[in-house]
Order: structure tokens, then C-alpha cells, then sequence
């Protein structure tokens, strides 16, 4: 007759042990942040075997925003300190006293979400940023984060009274319809070369 | 009647911790889930910029990445402390991008290519001209969405 024998327990005291080691082994390897930056779309390249054709820009639907390679930025003709380049765009892109010199505005029917039709006067200002080859990267990235603010203000300003909400707080419909009534207009140009 | 126990004889009893590889087990899924590997390693140390105006990357697997920075403290003995721009896990010229771009959207199912977003980090020290001509490269390689790495801050 088999003898009834007690199976001793496994210890599971290591268990915690090992599951520590291999938490500790990800917690080195792997990382946690997220990438964050200010996005943009480049234009496409032109293609060599069209014609370009200049495209004209009115002067009053121009701001040129240039930055210098010691650092010094020149807005619409004037040299303008960081701080006021946000409300001098702001004021670019609303053009709130339809200022001869101020953009041109078009009234443009704007597809609600709900299906009616929302007409507002979409500005046709484009900001044109230009730099230097020796413009630092810092500073640059300085002039797009205010122009971003610029135009970031504007949106919220507009959603708030179109949709008593903020920019961010819309649904994707919603913001189709204020990224069409504001759009984001930067062009980048290639940098100047510094003529002496 | 119960059978008093004299005071000085009780005793704690050990605490039980079998459920201790349980509670560690949650946090290591935790973790697993919640971050990513690290896939490169880098040869340039950078630091980005600041901005307020930051969004988010989402969907890291669609986002390819270009370094541009000065070579890290061992490698500069061999490189020198110019600026380079680093392409996956060497350094590369700004002729290498329009390459590495078509590499990086092969990788990619053909609905994701469309939506392919390319991250410059650089560091704030870079001159303009230098990033001129990445973005000149990505312009003639299609690869239109850019981003540019800057760590968020609430003002300056």
C-alpha cells in the first residue's frame, strides 16, 4: 500500500524577487516620454519642368517676420522685440479694424457640423518667415512657438464664440471648421544669403 | 469559559507576502505597456529648444527620427565637435536623408505612408543652415511633416 505522502508547498517567497528583477530590467531599457514639438508642413518641391509662375501677393496680405543672425527680428518693416511679435501677428491675422494696411479679408461659406452654412471673413494674410543661415536654431524656434501662440489665440477666441469652447476642447468637426476659418498660413522660405 | 492566555506569550503573526509578487507583477505590465524600448542609440547630445506650443507625436511607429547635434563626448575625439546629423545609429550628411527617408517609408504599410512624420531634434545651438538643408531634403523627399522636437514649458 502507497504510503500517503505529504507534497511539500513550493516556496513562492523568491517569486516577488524575480518579478522585481525583470520590473527593475524594464525600467532601464525602455523609455516613457513623449515626443512633443511644433509641427508644420513643408511645401512640396517645385517641380523643375513647370514653369513657375510668381505667385503675387498683395503687399497689405504680406507679413514678413525675418530673422537676423544675431537674433534680431524684424516684423512688417520694423525691428520688434519676441514678446510683442505674438500681438503684432494677432493683429495680422484678425485685422480687427479692416485697416487698408491689414489683410484683405473674403467671406467664405464654411460647412457647419450640424450641416447649416457659417459664413465668416477668412483673412488672406500669409505670414512668410525668413532667416539667415546663421540664424540660431533657438531662436527660430522661438519666432514659429509665438507665431503658433498667434494663431492658437485666434482659434481659441473664434471657437469660444462660435462654440463656447476652446480650440482644444472641440470635437474633429468642429476644429475642421475653425482650421478652415483660420488657417494656419506660414511659409517658410529657404534662408537669404546675406549679400555684403 | 474560555481558556485566558497569559498576556506576555501572544505573538504577531508573520505577515503574508505571497501576495507581494502580485502587486509587483501589476506595476511590471504597468510598465511594459505604458512605455517604449528604446530602439537607437544616440551619438549626438542635444538640447531642444524650449516652446509653449507644443503637440503631442502620436503614433510612434509612424514617426522617423533625425539627430542633429554635437557628437557625444566619446565620439568627439574621432569626430571633432561640429555639428552632425545622425541617421539611425551612425552619423550621415544631409545627402543621406533623401535614402534614409525611402528606407523609413518602406518600412511603412502603404495607408500609414501618407501620414509619415518626420522628428528634428536638434539642438538650440544649431545654426539655421544647417536645418535649411535637412529641410530642403525632406522637401525633395516628399516627406512633408515635420516636427520640430522642442521640450514644452509653460512660459519662458
Amino acid at each position: 500500500m502507497a504510503k500517503k505522502k505529504n507534497i511539500p508547498e513550493i516556496n513562492a517567497s523568491s517569486q516577488a524577487d524575480i518579478a522585481f528583477t525583470v520590473l527593475i530590467f524594464f525600467l532601464v531599457v525602455s523609455t516613457m516620454d513623449i515626443d512633443t514639438g511644433i509641427v508644420r508642413v513643408l511645401p512640396p518641391m517645385a517641380d523643375p519642368n513647370v514653369k513657375q509662375e510668381d505667385i503675387k501677393v498683395k503687399e497689405r496680405n504680406l507679413l514678413l517676420v525675418f530673422v537676423s543672425g544675431s537674433g534680431n527680428i524684424m516684423a512688417g518693416g520694423k525691428v520688434i522685440s519676441l514678446n510683442a511679435l505674438k500681438d503684432k501677428a494677432k493683429e495680422f491675422i484678425l485685422n480687427p479694424l479692416d485697416d487698408k494696411d491689414l489683410p484683405e479679408k473674403k467671406a467664405t461659406e464654411i460647412e457647419m457640423p450640424d450641416g447649416s452654412k457659417w459664413s465668416y471673413p477668412v483673412s488672406e494674410g500669409v505670414i512668410s518667415l525668413q532667416n539667415t543661415r546663421d540664424t540660431s536654431y533657438q531662436v527660430y524656434i522661438q519666432v514659429q512657438n509665438e507665431l503658433t501662440r498667434a494663431f492658437n489665440e485666434v482659434r481659441d477666441e473664434v471657437a469660444m464664440s462660435k462654440f463656447g469652447k476652446k480650440f482644444a476642447d472641440l470635437d474633429e468637426a468642429e476644429r475642421k471648421v475653425i482650421t478652415k476659418a483660420i488657417p494656419m498660413k506660414i511659409s517658410e522660405a529657404e534662408p537669404r544669403k546675406m549679400v555684403k | 469559559m474560555a481558556v485566558m492566555k497569559k498576556k506576555g506569550e501572544r505573538e504577531v503573526p508573520a505577515m503574508s507576502t505571497t501576495s507581494l509578487p502580485d502587486v509587483v507583477y501589476i506595476i511590471l505590465f504597468f510598465f511594459m505597456l505604458s512605455t517604449s524600448m528604446r530602439d537607437q542609440e544616440l551619438l549626438v547630445t542635444y538640447k531642444l529648444p524650449e516652446a509653449t506650443e507644443v503637440q503631442k507625436l502620436e503614433k510612434k511607429n509612424l514617426v522617423s527620427y533625425i539627430h542633429v547635434g554635437v557628437p557625444s563626448l566619446n565620439m568627439q575625439a574621432k569626430f571633432g565637435t561640429a555639428p552632425r546629423i545622425q541617421l539611425n545609429d551612425s552619423y550621415k550628411t544631409t545627402k543621406d536623408i533623401l535614402d534614409f527617408i525611402a528606407g523609413e517609408r518602406d518600412n511603412l504599410n502603404e495607408s500609414d505612408r501618407a501620414s509619415m512624420t518626420v522628428c528634428l531634434k536638434a539642438d538650440e545651438n544649431t545654426k539655421m543652415g544647417v536645418v535649411a538643408d535637412v529641410k530642403q531634403e525632406l522637401r525633395r523627399a516628399n516627406a512633408l511633416k515635420l516636427s520640430y522636437a522642442s521640450s514644452k514649458v509653460l512660459n519662458y
